[in-house]
């Protein structure tokens, strides 16, 4: 049986404060970028991949209860796969991002159905085999990968009708941004959707699901490929930032970095998922200035950001399971409660990944 | 034929370690039904603490002690502080909590040791037998690998049989209520599982540092081995464990044999996979396929 349908007017209102939320997004980006510096403009495209990432890892997370650790190795899928699109076979760039996410979600078909039958330790050491095995295949086909080098490919140049003074870095920021407001909108509609609902009530009770009619295994393998889907636009990005798409960028630490970065955010929030990406992207540059200010060797300051990550996951997990954004929605509740007088104590942080927000 | 000889027994001496592994790991999934992600990790530091301790001028003996001695402290202190805190939350928060320790053990080991691979002596000669005129690529050590794996397998199950101990924690691991009324302390059980898993991990660790190098991350194909060949065996049982790493060792060594070792973790995901589609349970479980 498919998923259960949603009152038509619930369904076309969800669509439109999604989209009216993408387009008032987008002309905010489109205002900021030309304020920002070059530098900073790069640092908002690396968060705009870094979003894709979670975004699709936090909602796979939050709606099927199940813990990932091969979007780093589907970043790479796509990174790869825009890197030999535009570098060598000369796609455009549009293109050559939707084969991006497409061939992730192809690969993410097997993984998505093998999710669908595994529970979450068994899926996580699924995906960790793939997030370890994966990087390994740039050394085994060097001539099509490019072994440890990678690949790597020209800018992709503003157009010109941006005028001739368009930084490439803001370009960058744009592509980076627009795809980001796609994963959010896709993903916001798939929360929302008869999908999104009959794999929360999966989540929280197989059996009694089951007997309601709802496909499981269909349903969770969708949630799985839309994920693995965003992870490669965001690794298709992330060859067009960076210009290179190499094995050194999606070792198994990086399928690590998203996780602390979707913890650290709440998991299975996409709100969460904005603060992960600006973790993950200012945090390596903290670390650096610390370990520069307090002169440590190299050996440390290039695993302090792992360290930080691991810490920030178990002190997570321990203390603060819902992670920031869970905790902006309760200190929000017990502002309202406070508010209206009312005696009810506000409702402590979830235990468990709360649906999207 | 020779080369097939040669993978065979590789193979072997590889399932020894991945089975070491697997053992690790179902410990602990009987104790508290958690998948240690850590145990990769937790074997790293182990295995170089046992190559500080050697390259301080002990033996390998004492070496091989210190990682032993060192997995134990190391198994019990992260199910005191850590484990025990998320024992009865929901799964996932416990599946995050050992990958977050996992990714700290890689950080420290990389910031005391740095992130290049070492090398690690080895208990016996690493040059094959000769057995008329060929070199076998079995060595000495590779005999020691397998007779210790045996060795911890059997005393494993001899523990869990015969002992008051083993018999207190097998009624902890199934179950906690009853036994916890019969005066067995279940914390305790949970911590000597954690601590024994520990262990055992440590010798793979020392056993296996000698052919794979010692780095931070060098580990972590033995542990996608050790997880591959405790699911194989149905992850709760020890013998499933044994058999899993031996079938899993002797399939990924004709695999990295004939199409090169850069396929081995995908190989075993895909031997992961199969199984799991196949016989949801394990191959060796008897423990009730869950049904959906």
């Amino acid at each position: 049986m498919s998923a259960p349908a949603i009152p038509r007017a619930v369904r076309e209102r969800t669509l439109l404060r999604s989209l009216s939320l993408v387009i008032v997004g987008g002309l905010l980006i489109a205002l900021i970028t030309g304020a920002l510096s070059s530098y900073r403009n790069l640092q908002l495209a690396y968060g705009g991949y870094y979003f894709a990432a979670l975004a699709g890892l936090t909602v796979l997370a939050g709606l099927s209860g199940q813990i990932s650790l091969g979007h780093g190795a589907l970043m790479a899928v796509g990174a790869y796969t825009s890197g030999l699109l535009i570098g060598n076979e000369g796609w455009a760039l549009v293109p050559a991002l939707v084969a991006a996410a497409g061939v992730s979600a192809i690969i993410g078909i097997p993984l998505g159905l093998a999710a669908s039958r595994l529970r979450g330790p068994y899926l996580a050491g699924a995906t960790l085999a793939f997030a370890v095995g994966l990087p390994a295949l740039a050394d085994k086909f060097p001539s099509t990968f490019g072994g440890e080098n990678g690949l790597t490919i020209n800018p992709s140049m503003p157009p010109s009708w941006l005028g001739s003074n368009f930084a490439l870095e803001r370009w960058e920021a744009w592509i980076a941004c627009a795809c980001a407001l796609i994963v959010l909108f896709v993903l916001y509609n798939l929360v929302h959707s008869g999908v999104g609902r009959s794999l929360r009530a999966v989540r929280d009770d197989e059996i009694a699901a089951s007997l309601c009619g709802l496909h499981v295994g269909r349903n969770q393998t969708v949630a799985f490929v839309v994920s693995a889907a965003c992870a490669g636009l965001g690794g298709g990005v992330f060859t067009v930032v960076n210009q290179l798409a190499a094995p050194g960028s999606f070792q198994v630490q990086l399928s690590l970095y998203l996780l602390a970065g979707v913890v650290i955010g709440g998991l299975g929030s996409l709100v969460g998922a904005i603060w992960g990406a600006a973790l993950l992207v200012f945090l390596p540059n903290w670390t650096t200035d610390l370990a520069n200010s307090f002169s440590l060797s190299t050996n440390v300051s290039h695993n302090l950001p792992l360290a930080i990550y691991g810490v920030v996951l178990i002190a997570a997990m321990l203390l603060w399971p819902s992670g920031i954004q869970g905790g902006f929605r309760s200190l929000g509740s017990w502002l309202w409660h406070r508010r209206g007088r009312r005696s009810r104590s506000p409702g402590a942080p979830a235990d468990r990944p709360s649906a999207a927000s | 034929m020779t080369k097939f000889i040669d993978l065979t027994l590789s193979g072997i001496s590889d399932g020894a370690i991945y089975a070491a592994v697997a053992l690790a790991l179902v410990l602990i999934w009987r104790a508290t039904r958690i998948v240690n992600f850590a145990q990769g990790a937790m074997l790293m530091i182990t295995t170089f603490i046992a190559y500080a301790v050697i390259g301080a001028g002990a033996s390998y003996v004492v070496g091989f002690l210190a990682a032993l001695l060192s997995g134990l402290a190391l198994g019990a202190v992260t199910e005191r502080v850590l484990i025990r805190r998320v024992e009865h939350a929901p799964p996932l928060n416990a599946v995050i909590v050992t990958l977050g320790l996992y990714t700290v053990l890689v950080a420290v080991a990389g910031m005391i040791w740095g992130n290049t691979p070492k090398s690690f002596p080895a208990a016996f000669s690493l040059r094959g037998y000769t057995v008329g005129g060929t070199t076998l690529l079995f060595t000495p050590n590779d005999t020691f690998i397998v007779l210790v794996v045996i060795a911890v397998a059997l005393g494993l199950a001899a523990m869990f049989r015969f002992t008051s101990l083993g018999l207190q924690m097998r009624a902890a691991a199934f179950a906690p209520e009853v036994a916890r009324l019969l005066g067995v302390r279940v914390g305790r059980m949970f911590t000597v599982g954690w601590a024994l898993a520990a262990v055992a991990g440590a010798i793979a660790g020392v056993l296996v540092a000698p052919s794979v190098f010692l780095g931070p991350n060098s580990f972590d194909p033995i542990l996608i081995g050790g997880f591959v060949a405790a699911v194989l065996g149905g992850l709760d049982s020890p013998p499933g464990a044994v058999i899993g790493g031996l079938l899993l060792g002797l399939a990924l060594s004709y695999v990295s044999g004939y199409e090169g070792s850069a396929l081995v973790p995908l190989a075993a995901l895909a031997i992961l996979v199969l199984v799991l589609m196949i016989r949801p349970s394990g191959l060796f479980s008897a423990a009730q396929e869950r049904r959906v």
